[in-house]
Parts: structure tokens; sequence; C-alpha cells
């Protein structure tokens, strides 16, 4: 992997992310989301968020499965536009369902127990979207910030059960989302459990990755 | 002797020509992927569109418009395109944008009625039976879908106590039951067990025989397109849009209240009554406001959908909080 081609493989992550909101907008902008526009952005940004979120937790068992260490570097666009697209969901329901009203918005979140799941997801997103940074890395120090962001784990958990939640009656696709993560975080598990008990893996270290043109 | 293994200067491809060829493939995967991630999109979120093309119903009467009457609302009505790609149908997929799609070779010829239990008059309807009962009349309804979302739908029909009329219920008639056709060949949704097929729903007889519960065969003045419950359909205004059972088939008179297909799915959450009601909320969801289709924002939903004035009287007394 050349210097050139991890910098074309980043702009392919940043690009592809970029695409369901692109579309989503391009679709409103025409007047193209069907007949309930607000609540087909709410579950397109909140599924986007999800997708994102469950090809993040794919990065490192792909990466030590395949031995393609550098695919590491995409871990970071995919964890961030989970959250941008988590925060999107966020914003669409606050501003245009529950026309934003802080107290009916606190309200149906404290009432409805899909809601409040959804938001503790969001909310544990957030110290981790601050934290990402190649600052942040070295401020925290690499043990530390690896355990901080365990709570990626946290958030796609509550994704997932709040999509499964919100179903009327056909839960098929939340079920598939449960049974990817049930694999993604099953992995890490067996990974926990075979590791030697007398001395600790040496877990590779985090870095700072290099800015594209530094 | 030449070296085989020693290329020639000329034979190397300029740098400039390389990084061409390099920018030109890397443009091509990236549109490719732009393009396929698109596809993945679409796929995971679906819109509805494309026309309705059913006949047009000869000698609709129009609703009454001049004067106050609950058979005509006085709000805008949801365009065609919005009732007829929005559709809660499991009979044919439980994604609303893609019901139209996958129910728009359903065929309705040839399409029966039964009308029976204790009745004095039970008898097997062709379509064309059913229709001849009454001229058909315009009744422009909302639609309150427990889901949180509304329309306004002018539908064609008449009212359902002209069928009731005609096959004379006996006076142990209590109540109505329902049966949606039961066929996973026509509707592939019933080849998925989300549901207990077929559909059933069930009405007291009071409730049937009210006038506002509309035997509708069409709407916007046409036929009912496959997707809204054709040929014939159950339309309760002041009730969840779950009791209007489509594409029904059978209609059966009952002593005792007959299992409904929501209430049997999830009985804390959808009732035998399922009248609207913003004072008693879904299990899991609000039910004070609602998402009216083509309007920002939401509205108030409206006791018994606005419907209080002619419904109330059929529940004097009861608990509607317990019977939800």
């Amino acid at each position: 992997m050349t210097e050139k081609d991890l910098r074309f493989a980043k702009v392919l992550v940043l690009v592809n992310a970029a695409v369901p909101g692109t579309l989503l907008a391009w679709d409103a902008w025409h007047h193209n989301l069907g007949a309930n526009p607000v609540n087909f952005a709410i579950l397109t940004t909140g599924m986007s968020a999800l997708v994102f979120l469950l090809l993040t937790l794919l990065v490192t068992p792909l990466r030590k499965i395949s031995g393609w260490n550098w695919i590491i570097f995409s871990r970071r666009t995919l964890g961030l536009y989970a959250f941008f697209y988590a925060l999107a969901h966020f914003l669409i329901f606050f501003g245009l369902d529950r026309s934003f009203s802080i107290s009916s918005t606190v309200t149906e979140m404290f009432k409805r127990k899909y809601l409040f799941v959804g938001a503790l997801g969001l909310l544990v997103l957030i110290p981790l979207a601050v934290t990402s940074t190649n600052a942040m890395i070295k401020r925290l120090g690499g043990k530390r910030w690896r355990s901080l962001h365990r709570l990626a784990y946290v958030a796609a958990i509550a994704g997932v059960i709040h999509y499964y939640m919100q179903a009327k009656a056909d839960v098929r696709r939340p079920l598939v989302f449960a049974a990817i993560l049930a694999v993604l975080l099953g992995y890490r598990l067996i990974v926990y459990w075979q590791r030697p008990k007398s001395a600790p893996t040496p877990t590779p270290t985090i870095k700072p990755t290099p800015q594209p043109g530094a | 002797m030449k070296d085989p293994n020693k290329i020639s200067n000329r034979e190397i491809t300029p740098a400039s020509v390389y990084f061409n060829r390099r920018s030109f493939i890397q443009a091509g995967i990236l549109a490719a992927s732009a393009v396929a991630t698109g596809l993945v999109y679409r796929e995971l979120n679906p819109v509805g569109a494309g026309g309705a093309k059913t006949r047009a119903i000869a000698g609709l009467a129009p609703a009454p418009t001049n004067t106050p009457s609950a058979f005509d609302v006085p709000e805008a009505q949801t365009s065609l395109q919005d009732v007829t790609h929005y559709n809660n149908f499991y009979e044919f997929s439980t994604d609303k944008e893609e019901v139209a799609a996958a129910a728009a070779n359903f065929d309705t010829k040839g399409w029966q009625v039964s009308v029976e239990g204790l009745v004095r008059n039970p008898k097997v309807f062709g379509l064309e039976d059913i229709l001849k009962i009454s001229p058909p009349e315009e009744r422009v309804y909302r639609m309150r879908c427990v889901e949180g979302w509304s329309m306004v739908v002018p539908w064609a029909g008449f009212s359902l106590s002209k069928l009731l009329a005609v096959v004379d219920p006996t006076s142990d008639a209590k109540y109505v039951a329902f049966e949606t056709l039961l066929d996973p060949k026509r509707m592939p949704g019933q080849r998925s067990d989300v549901l207990n097929w077929p559909y059933v729903e069930g009405l007291r007889l009071d409730e049937a025989m009210h006038p506002l519960t509309l035997l509708a065969s069409g709407l916007y003045g046409r036929e009912l397109p496959p997707q809204d419950g054709a040929p014939i359909r159950l339309i309760t205004p002041w009730k969840y849009g779950f009791k209007g059972i489509k594409s029904i088939v059978k209609i059966k008179l009952l002593a005792q209240q007959p299992p409904t297909t929501w209430s049997q799915y999830a009985p804390r959450e959808y009732g035998f009554y399922a009248n609207v009601n913003p004072h008693v909320d879904h299990p899991r969801w609000s039910q004070a406001t609602e998402q009216r289709i083509g309007e920002s924002g939401r509205r108030p939903t409206l006791m018994f959908n606005g419907y209080e004035n002619q419904v109330a009287s059929l529940y004097a007394g009861m608990d509607l909080r317990a019977n939800f």
C-alpha cells in the first residue's frame, strides 16, 4: 500500500460515506421523499447511522483476519459518519417532527422506551466523536483512548435495540442488523477469551494517522 | 545481443501518461463505488412512485358540500399519488412505499363475497351484485393510522348497513366479522408469517350499522386500486386505519365478539375497538398528534378522529381506556 493508494482509499471512503446523505438531500430538494417525507428522512438517516456503526465495528475483525493492516485508516471516517447520520436523525426528529419543542422532545424521550434507548446511543457517540482527532488520541494515550472507544459497542447495541423496538410487526430487518452486530461483538468476545492469561497480548498501539499531505 | 529484459527508455510509459491513466482508473473506481453505494441506499430506502390506473366509477353521487355533514371534511384532500403510494397492506409488503408496486398485478376478476352466519338470507355475492345494492356515493373521510399519520380520502361506496339489510341479521346477531382473501400466490406478503393470515377484523353490530361505516369500492372517483384494498373494503373513519379491512371475501354475523388480527398479534397494543383517541396512547408512542400526509408539522388528533358527534353515543358509559 503506497502512500498514494492510501490517500485514494481515504477519498473513496469519504465520498461513499457521503452518498446516502447526498441522495437524501437531492431527493428532498426534488420533493421525492414519498408521502411522508419527515418520516422517510428520519428512517433513512437512522438506518444510515446503524449501517455505518456496523461498518466501523467491522474494520478491526476484517483487519485481523485478513492481515490488511492499512484498512484501519477507514475506522475514524466511518465512525464519524455514523455519528453525523445519528445526529441528523435526531435533529430531523427534533426539528421537523417535534417542531423544535424541547419540552415535547424530552417528554417523549422519557415516555417512550425506544426513544430513550436511541437517545442513549447518540449520547454515547458524542465523546467518541470529540476524541476522534489525532491530538485527542495523543492526549488520552492509546490505552485510555481504546477503553473509551469501546463505548461504540454500547452505541451499536442501543441503536439496534432502538430500531427493533420501533417496528410495528415486521422485525426482519432489525433482526438482520442484530445478527450482524452479534457476529461482530462475538468475534471480540472470542478474541478476549482466547488471549493468554499470564502475558497480556500486546495490542497494536493506536498511532495518530498521518494527515494527507503532512 | 539485446537483453530481452532490458526495457529501453522508449518503452517506459511517460510519467504524465502513467499518472493520467492512474487518475482515470481511480475516477472510474470512485464513480462506480458511489453508484453501487447509491443503489444499496435506494434498496434499503425505497420511495413509492408511479401512477394509479383504475377505471372511473360511473354515476358517482358527490358528497354533500353545502351543508355541514360528516360525509365531507373541510380539510385539504390527500393527493391521489400519496393515497395510492403510502399503504399499510401487509398482504403485499410491510413497506408502505412498496405496496403499490407489489400489488400492481393483483387480479380481482370473478371476485365473490360470502355473507353468512346469523342472517336470514345468507348469500355468496358476485362483486357486481354487491355494487348493485346501492348507487355509489362520495364520502370524504379522515383516515388516521395507528402509527401516527393521517390522510383525507374521497372514498366511493355506500353504507354497510345497506348490505346487512339485504341479508337480514337475526336477533341473535351482535357482531360482524370480516375476512380478507387468503391466497399467497396472489398476495406475496402472505408467504411470510409476519401476521396470522388471513387478516380478520370485526365490529359490533351497532357500529357496523352506523351510517358512517362504509363499504368502499373506490377512491377519487375511480375503482379501488389494488394497493388500497381492491375490489371492496371497509372504512370506519372514527377508528384507526387497521380496522378498515381490505379485499374482503367473507362477512359473517355472530353472537360473540370475533378475534381481530392486530389485537391477536399484540393484545396490549391494539384493542378490538381501536377508536381514535388522543388521550389513550399506544404503549410505545403518543396518539395525541398526527402527521397529516402532505403537511409540515404535526396536528392534534381529534377525539373519534373528529366524528365524536356522530359516534360517541355508541360508547356511552364505556371505559375507553380499558376498551381501547
